[in-house]
Order: C-alpha cells, then sequence, then structure tokens
C-alpha cells in the first residue's frame, strides 16, 4: 500500500479534470435561469486551471443563486443568508492553501450581507466573489432588491418600489482598498468566462458583479439591453479582456479601457444607462489580510507549551526557593 | 494571644484574624485599582488566600469627587483559599468622600467599618468642597462608622512633587502595615507593578509606601494578622478573563474571531498581545455575527475556533450558531454574562442567558453549555470545550460572567499537558462510499470530512440534509437529522460523573447553583452547618447536558432551592402565584426534567451574591419550615 502522502503528490502531478469531474447535482434553477451559465463559467474555469475539488470551496448565502455549491462537486458551504463572506474569510484565514469562491445574490451581498460587503473589500482576502444580481429577491418570490430600479413592482412594491437602485459598482470602487472589480452579463457567456478568469488570477478580493436574469420574476429587466447590444459598454485592454472578433462585432461600443485608472473606472460604473462589461478596476498590490495576519510563525511543534509556560511565568507566585533562575 | 509576639511591637500588638475585607476607592486615574491589585498579589505571595474584585465606575472619566466615579479595588483576604468576594467590606481606604459615598450607598461597607479617608478636603480652598467633606464626615461618623482622617496628601508631598502619582502606593504601604504584610516584598510589588517605569520612578514609589508603612506604624492603633500558609507548589494570580484566554492558548485553538463588548473584550485583549506568539491570531470582526460566522469558517475548514462575547454580542451570533449546530461544525463561544436585557448593565454582574444559550437559535438547537464555577475552572473550561467540541461536532457554549472575568484570585499553575494540543487538520483520502454524515445509530458521532480531503467533497447547508449532505425535507429525513444531533448530547452525558454533594448527602435543604456562584453558596453551606442546620449544596458545571445522579441527589432533601444571580418573580408581589410565577433559569430546568417542586432564590442587583444573604434567606426559610411543621 503506498503511503497516503505518496498518494497524494500523485494525484497532484497526474490528475487532469474533466468538466464532469465538477458537476455536482443537476442544478435546480429555472429554466433560462442566468445562474446557469455562471455555474457553466465556472465549471469551465475549473477545469482549465486544474483546480484539484479537493482543494476548492464554494460557499454562499440563501438566494436562488447561493445554491450554486450543491452544483459543483468541489466542496461547498450553503450557509445562512448574508453571512457567506465571513464564514469564507474565516476559511481563508485557517486555510490559505484552498481556493475559495463565494456566490452571493443582490439580497444576500447588498441587503442582509452589506456590512460584510463593505468589510470583505477593506479585508482584501484573495478569493472570488460572484454577485449573481437579478435585481430581485428570487428565492422568496419577488420582493425588491436593493438593485431593483425604482419603480419595480414587485409583492412587497405593488405600486413600484421607492428608492433609487443602489449601483453595487461605484459602492465596492468608494470602498478603501478594492483592489478587483469587474462586471459581467450571463448573456455573454465567453466573457463571462475570461472576466471570472482573470477575477480568479488575480491575487485579492475579486469582486464580480454579474447581471443575471431572472425569467420567473423580471422577465423584462434586462431588455433594453439585450435589445440594443450598444447600450452595453465593453471595457477592453491588454491588462483586462479582449473580446472575440464574433462578440467585438455584435457590441461595437468599446472602451480601451486601463483597468488601472480608477477615477475613469468610477466615472464608467455611473452611469447607469450603460452596462459596462470587462474589468473596471485592478490593483495588484493591496496587500491581503491572510498574508499581513499570517505573516509570522505558524503553529509549530513546541510553540505551544513554550509560549504557554511563559504567560504561566508571568502570574506565577512561586514558593521559596523554587523560582527558576531566569 | 502569645505574649512574646505582641512584646515585640512597640506601639500594640497586631489582632490575628481569619478574614478581613478591604477597600481602596478613588477617582478614576488615581491609582486605587493598582494598589488594590499589589496588596493582593503582596498577601499572596505571602502565602494568603486573595479575591480581589474591580470596583468599576460605568463612564470612562467620570467626573472628580463623583459619587457615581468610585473606582478602585475590593481585597478579600484570608488565612486559607478564598473562593469568593464575601460580605460586606470591614475596612475602606477612600481618596475622597464621594467616592464612598457611593460605596456607603451600595450598601457595601460593613456597619461601624473602619475607614480611612484623605483629610485634605477639610482645608480645601473650594468652600462648597470643604462643606461637602465635613457634612459627610459629620454624617458617616453619625451612622457609626469610624473615620479616620489621613492626611494623605500631606505626607505623600514631603516625598514627591505631584502627590495624585504615588499616594496609591503610600496607602499601599500603610496598608502593609495594617495587615502585618513584609514591607520588602511591598517593594518588590512596586517594582513589579511598575515594570515598564524607570528605576528613578520605582524607587520614588517604594520610598512612598515605606513612608506609608512608617506613618501608619506611629499612628495607627490597630493592626491585624491574617495566618498565612505559604504554598508549596507554584501557583498562578490571574482574572477570570486572564484564565479563558489562558485556556484559549492551552486548548489548541489557533483563531479567536471577535467583536469588542464588555466585559468580555480583556479576554481578547491579552489574546490579541500573545496569541501569535504561539502561532494563533485574534481577528477583530465588523461585528458578532461576522465575528460567529469567521469562525465557523475556520473550523469548517479544520481548525476548531473560538467567539468571545458577552449578551448583546451572543443574541447576534444566534443565527450562525444554529448554522454550526445543524451543520456540526465544532465550535467554542465564550460568553461573559452581564446585566440584561438589551444593553442591560455592561459592568455588572448577572446570571441571565443560561436559557438563552441553551435553548436559543431557532429551531431545536442542542448544544453544549458548560458554566465555569471559579477562576480556576475558567482555565480548563476552555480546554474542554474544544475538546468536546471536536469530538461530537458540537457548537460549546463557556458560560462565565462579568463577577469571575475581574475577580482575581490564585490557583495550582497548570501542568501542561500534550491532550491539549488540537491534532492536525485530517487531509487524507476519504474511503471511497463514505457519507459526510455517517451518524453512528447509537450516538450520533460521525467523522467529520474537512477541505483537502480528497474524495470528501460535499457542501455542507443549514437545510434540512440527508447522510449525504443532500437536501431533504421529507419527514423521515428531517427526524432522523434531529434525532442525530440530539443523541450526541446524550452520548456526551454518558461521559459525565454526577457532580459531589457539598454538605450531608441528604437533609433538611439543598442549595443548587451554578457558575460563578459556588464559593459564596459553599462558603454559607459552611456557617449554616456550623450552626447546626441541616443544609447542603449542590453545583452544576454541566448545564447541558446535565450529568446522571441529579433527580437522585434532590429527592433526598425536604427542600431544594436554586440560587441564582437572576430574576425570578417574588411571591411578596400581590398579583404573583405558583401559577403565573416566573422562576430562576436553573429552577425551571431543574422543574421540568426531575419533576421536583424545586424553588428559588435569586437576586439580580448587579453584583456577586454574598454568603451572608444566602445565610440569612436560608435561616429564614428552615425557620418557616419548622413553623409549617410545628
Ligand atoms: C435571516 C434571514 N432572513 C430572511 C431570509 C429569507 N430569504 C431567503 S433568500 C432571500 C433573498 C434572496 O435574494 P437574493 O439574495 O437576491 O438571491 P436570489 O434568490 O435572487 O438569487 C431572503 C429574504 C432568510 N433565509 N434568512
Ligand atoms: S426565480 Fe429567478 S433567480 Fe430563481 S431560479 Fe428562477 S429564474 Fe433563477
Ligand atoms: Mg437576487
Amino acid at each position: 500500500m503506498t503511503s497516503n502522502a505518496t498518494s497524494h503528490l500523485m494525484r497532484m502531478f497526474e490528475e487532469q479534470h474533466s468538466l464532469e469531474d465538477y458537476q455536482g447535482g443537476v442544478p435546480r434553477w429555472c429554466t433560462g435561469c442566468g445562474d446557469n451559465a455562471i455555474l457553466t463559467a465556472v465549471q469551465r474555469l475549473c477545469r482549465d486551471e486544474d483546480l484539484r475539488p479537493e482543494k476548492t470551496v464554494f460557499v454562499s448565502g440563501i438566494g436562488c443563486s447561493s445554491r450554486f455549491p450543491h452544483y459543483m462537486k468541489t466542496y461547498g458551504f450553503h450557509g445562512v443568508h448574508g453571512r457567506a463572506l465571513p464564514i469564507a474569510q474565516g476559511i481563508k484565514l485557517a486555510r490559505p492553501d484552498l481556493h475559495v469562491f463565494v456566490n452571493t445574490g443582490d439580497g444576500d451581498c447588498c441587503s442582509i450581507g452589506a456590512a460584510h460587503w463593505i468589510h470583505a473589500i477593506r479585508y482584501n482576502m484573495n478569493m472570488t466573489l460572484m454577485l449573481h444580481d437579478n435585481n430581485i429577491y428570487g428565492l422568496t418570490k419577488k420582493q425588491a432588491s436593493p438593485t431593483s430600479p425604482i419603480g419595480t413592482k414587485s409583492n412587497t412594491t405593488p405600486r413600484g418600489s421607492y428608492l433609487d437602485a443602489m449601483n453595487p459598482l461605484t459602492v465596492t470602487l468608494g470602498v478603501q482598498n478594492a483592489s478587483f472589480v469587474a462586471q459581467a452579463v450571463d448573456w455573454i457567456p465567453d466573457m463571462l468566462y475570461d472576466i471570472i478568469s482573470a477575477a480568479f488570477h488575480h491575487k485579492g478580493f475579486s469582486f464580480v458583479r454579474i447581471i443575471q436574469r431572472c425569467p420567473e420574476f423580471m422577465p423584462k429587466a434586462f431588455d433594453p439591453w439585450l435589445n440594443d447590444p450598444q447600450r452595453s459598454l465593453l471595457l477592453t485592454h491588454d491588462d483586462g479582456v479582449r473580446p472575440s472578433p464574433a462578440i467585438a462585432k455584435l457590441y461595437r461600443n468599446q472602451e480601451q479601457h486601463d483597468p488601472a485608472d480608477i477615477d475613469r473606472a468610477r466615472e464608467i460604473a455611473s452611469d447607469a444607462e450603460t452596462i459596462p462589461v470587462g474589468i473596471l478596476y485592478r490593483n495588484p498590490s493591496i496587500p491581503c489580510y491572510e498574508d499581513i495576519r499570517l505573516a509570522g510563525a505558524r503553529r509549530g511543534p513546541g510553540m505551544m507549551r513554550a509560549g504557554l509556560e511563559a504567560e504561566f511565568d508571568k502570574f506565577t507566585i512561586w514558593p521559596d526557593g523554587q523560582q527558576p533562575a531566569a | 494571644m502569645n505574649a512574646t509576639a505582641a512584646a515585640a511591637v512597640p506601639h500594640r500588638a497586631a489582632v490575628d484574624i481569619q478574614q478581613h475585607i478591604v477597600e481602596i476607592v478613588s477617582d478614576s486615574g488615581e491609582g486605587a485599582q493598582r494598589c488594590g491589585q499589589s496588596l493582593g498579589s503582596i498577601a499572596a505571595r505571602m502565602g494568603n488566600g486573595v479575591w480581589t474584585t474591580e470596583i468599576i465606575p460605568a463612564e470612562i472619566q467620570p467626573p472628580a469627587r463623583s459619587i457615581a466615579g468610585a473606582s478602585g479595588n475590593r481585597i478579600r483576604l484570608g488565612s486559607t483559599s478564598v473562593t469568593n468576594g464575601g460580605d460586606e467590606t470591614d475596612l475602606v481606604v477612600a481618596f475622597n468622600e464621594q467616592v464612598l459615598l457611593g460605596r456607603v450607598r451600595e450598601g457595601e461597607l460593613k456597619p461601624g467599618c473602619v475607614i480611612l479617608l484623605e483629610s485634605m478636603w477639610r482645608e480645601h480652598r473650594d468652600a462648597g468642597i470643604r462643606a461637602a467633606y465635613a457634612e459627610t464626615y459629620e454624617r458617616l461618623v453619625n451612622d457609626g462608622f469610624r473615620v479616620i482622617e489621613i492626611p494623605m496628601e500631606r505626607e505623600c508631598l514631603k516625598i514627591v512633587s505631584d502627590a495624585r502619582k504615588g499616594k496609591n502606593m503610600w496607602a499601599l504601604g500603610m496598608l502593609c502595615c495594617i495587615y502585618s504584610l513584609d514591607v520588602a516584598l511591598g517593594c518588590e510589588q512596586v517594582a513589579v507593578a511598575l515594570k515598564k517605569k524607570s528605576a528613578k520612578v520605582i524607587e520614588a514609589n517604594q520610598k512612598l509606601l515605606q513612608a506609608g508603612f512608617a506613618w501608619a506604624e506611629e499612628n495607627l492603633d490597630f493592626k491585624y494578622r491574617i495566618p498565612a500558609i505559604k504554598a508549596t507548589e507554584p501557583q498562578v494570580v490571574v482574572n477570570g478573563n486572564t484564565a479563558l484566554a489562558l485556556g484559549v492558548l492551552a486548548s489548541g485553538m489557533e483563531i479567536c474571531a471577535m467583536y469588542p463588548i464588555t466585559p468580555a473584550t480583556s479576554v481578547s485583549h491579552y489574546l490579541s498581545d500573545v496569541f501569535e506568539r504561539v502561532g494563533g491570531l485574534v481577528h477583530q470582526a465588523e461585528d458578532e455575527i461576522a465575528a460567529a460566522a469567521f469562525t465557523i469558517g475556520a473550523s469548517y475548514a479544520g481548525k476548531c475556533a473560538v467567539t468571545v462575547t458577552s449578551g448583546p454580542g451572543y443574541s447576534l451570533k444566534q443565527e450562525a450558531i444554529g448554522l454550526a449546530v445543524m451543520a456540526e461544525i465544532p465550535m467554542v463561544v465564550i460568553n461573559v454574562q452581564r446585566g440584561g436585557p438589551s444593553t442591560g448593565q455592561p459592568t455588572k454582574v448577572e446570571q441571565g442567558d443560561l436559557l438563552t444559550v441553551i435553548y436559543g437559535s431557532h429551531g431545536d438547537a442542542p448544544k453544549v453549555v458548560i458554566a465555569p464555577s471559579g477562576i480556576e475552572d475558567c482555565f480548563y473550561s476552555v480546554i474542554t470545550a474544544r475538546k468536546i467540541a471536536e469530538t461530537f461536532n458540537m457548537v460549546v457554549v463557556v458560560l462565565s460572567d462579568s463577577s469571575l472575568a475581574t475577580a482575581q484570585t490564585q490557583f495550582p499553575r497548570p501542568q501542561f499537558d500534550e491532550e491539549w494540543q488540537a491534532p492536525p487538520v485530517d487531509q487524507s483520502p476519504v474511503p471511497a462510499g463514505a457519507k459526510p454524515y455517517d451518524w453512528d445509530e447509537f450516538t450520533g458521532l460521525f467523522q467529520r470530512m474537512v477541505p483537502g480531503q480528497p474524495g470528501g467533497m460535499h457542501t455542507i447547508t443549514g437545510l434540512a440534509h440527508d447522510r449525504n449532505s443532500r437536501v431533504a425535507y421529507d419527514p423521515a429525513t428531517n427526524e432522523e437529522g434531529l434525532r442525530h444531533r440530539s443523541l450526541k448530547l446524550a452520548a456526551l452525558q454518558q461521559t459525565l460523573t454526577t457532580p459531589a454533594v457539598f454538605g450531608g448527602p441528604e437533609g433538611d435543604l439543598l442549595l443548587v447553583g451554578w457558575g460563578s456562584t459556588r464559593g459564596a453558596i459553599e462558603e454559607a453551606v459552611t456557617r449554616l452547618q456550623a450552626e447546626g442546620r441541616s443544609v447542603s449544596s449542590l453545583h452544576l458545571t454541566f448545564l447541558q447536558p446535565m450529568p446522571s445522579g441529579i433527580g437522585e441527589i434532590l429527592r433526598r432533601f425536604k427542600h431544594v432551592v436554586t440560587i441564582e444571580n437572576n430574576w425570578s418573580d417574588r411571591l411578596s408581589d400581590d398579583i404573583i402565584n405558583h401559577d403565573n410565577r416566573r422562576y430562576s433559569a436553573l429552577a425551571w430546568m431543574l422543574r421540568g426534567r426531575y419533576l421536583v417542586n424545586v424553588d428559588c432564590w435569586s437576586e439580580s442587583r448587579g453584583r456577586p451574591i454574598k454568603p451572608v444573604d444566602i445565610c440569612n434567606e436560608v435561616r429564614t426559610r428552615l425557620e418557616k419550615m419548622r413553623g409549617t411543621r410545628a
């Protein structure tokens, strides 16, 4: 029998994964749901990067989108509503060797989990977040979300929602330590793949907002953009993503945008009329929280005992003659 | 008293006493805390039992000379080990009369006790202050206190130019004299307490201490000696929160996620200082929900982690705790209770969270709850908690409270045990066909699969799930999960030993307590037994699950009363009767489980329960019992 360690090494070098290796249960999303496109892109990514399934964790909150981990044949953590990020952070800090992904919805991330979202940007831990933004609460059957456009008729806003929609891109770009901000749409799968891939390769907290169609509850929400490709703005750059010639031909509204340019990124993000697709901002020089916190020595043999005895020494009253020499 | 020993003291003989409670109170920033702690340390080094408690004003910078601003320390000195703060104070040193008034109003001073009062206010240039001082002085004297005015400021100014910095050490010297403590040990302690200061500062403070000692020797007409037995084994002197933090260090855990909250914060302050030296870290999260979720993430990934909080924070963590219960992820939660509900009394003690931690989080969420009954217990509880959490894949709550948090006493220095260390994260391949929740039919236990283990890939979920961790809502699967999660408590329960009865195994009255009240209850029982009364006590450390044999113990007594520091309705209120009375937490549980008519006596005064109050209550009850029987 070979030892565990040896068999591990063999697996590491020999194993090549196919798409099926990452396919978990059969997705139970509605037909036409944009989540399916995200799942396909992510499974492709895992295969292309040959991520070891046992070293990969998908963490989610609660919502249609948060069912995502169940459909991956990796480790998965389907948590509670809004708290995927702190769970993912605990995982990453305990185990920096794991690839950590977070799948979250617009309610999960931008409403109940908003505090964690803001702070996750600041922590800048190395993980990829996919915000499945369908502008609505899907799982609970159609209530307005923070990203629902003003006037959205839903079960809690039957005469139309009252407030202007929140813009997750400008919010993210406004927080200290933002290091990767991108946007994709479920209906351009190749670019969706490229953007998630770029996010995965970025070291830091990669925030990818994915405009995701919910045919069940928001069937027409993105029609203006679907019907008029020129209302999308493809962000291209040698340092960013480059659309294929076929896509470039269809989506002719393009801009050479340097992901290092945060001012322009904020301008682009602020335009509510167009949907930018591509990488808005990337700054690889921002340190990751786990690197800062784990910079010291990791626990080694004997360390706990030595440290503990040293602490006890601080508080000890020694009987006469028993105090050890300093 | 021994005649030769008395002759050796020129002015007066030291009176031998078994125990004494002394307080030092001042405005905050005048060093009464340090004076008190140092006194405790010196006495401990001489072999006395000590129990020190902090007197903390509610505000950070209360106005000077204010009744609510009393800051300081209360030290109970004993001939043998001291397990609680005791009754009222026997002797108090006060730097001004207003902070003293605060203590008088709270009923903390023994009638007629000795008050050593800074006298500078009598000649203060502010007429209002002079008048307030004179008036208070008169009143205290009329109330029967033995007030001795002491020119502390004047004496200190002979040595230093700013008496605010040093009066505490002068007072310490005075107290060393009063309690016949070794002045050389006192000087050593000053050096320890001020080790971050320059040699010059230390020297000045030692001079002050000696001067205080000499002044007392010259001018006071009383002196005590509390016979001490020096320990033969090394002892550590820490407060409950430091003990909890040391417990975290010793438990093998590497990650503590927290959000600041009184009175739990000092656990993480100390941990933040030292944890990294042993390869651990404290993560200050953005809120308690994040702290709990972070802890769960780390534990899930193979490193059992701990989160530290108090009431309001615990409430926020409850949903996440339910997730850990449902997904069966080990997790240690330390709850240092404070007065509630809501923001309640942040710095004050209350045992108000017992039912919340046992039954809290919606649905059936079985968790383990351990309540340390003393400072030493705080240390070992955390080690036990991590072990149980990992063995049973459960949430373990360590329920301390603010009276243990800041109380300091000595206990034998723990001997390092290799068993304390956490096992390495299991990264071995999972055998083919193994299921993520392969619940044992008998115990509900299973072997967790941790990320990194080849072949173990699955998605854990807070939704109802089957053995494969697949979401399942069918009735049978739902009950299967509930059953196995519940069985684990029973499996743990089987390993617990029945707690010992303190006192006779049967009798008229059994007092039952849990958590921090142990010392006070057992001291009360000792006194009552000395009066010939048939009283015993039982103290519970495991509250969930409860060990076997408790019902049998309860039934051996004619009456059973829990003693708790929390709210229970008083039958003396007109509309309260046996149908609507809300009992104290433990009483509810004992009544429900053992079908014994358990009564309760509780206080929610924001301070530790005193043995004297328990004694009085018990005497009244026993008299009543005798009356009804006659
Ligand atoms: C604490 C809590 N509050 C509310 C819910 C109910 N809930 C579940 S999912 C959800 C909203 C989901 O919307 P979103 O995050 O946008 O995900 P989607 O279903 O649209 O993918 C809500 C309110 C819950 N599960 N937990
Ligand atoms: S309700 Fe909407 S978001 Fe949910 S699965 Fe159906 S289409 Fe997708
Ligand atoms: Mg949504």
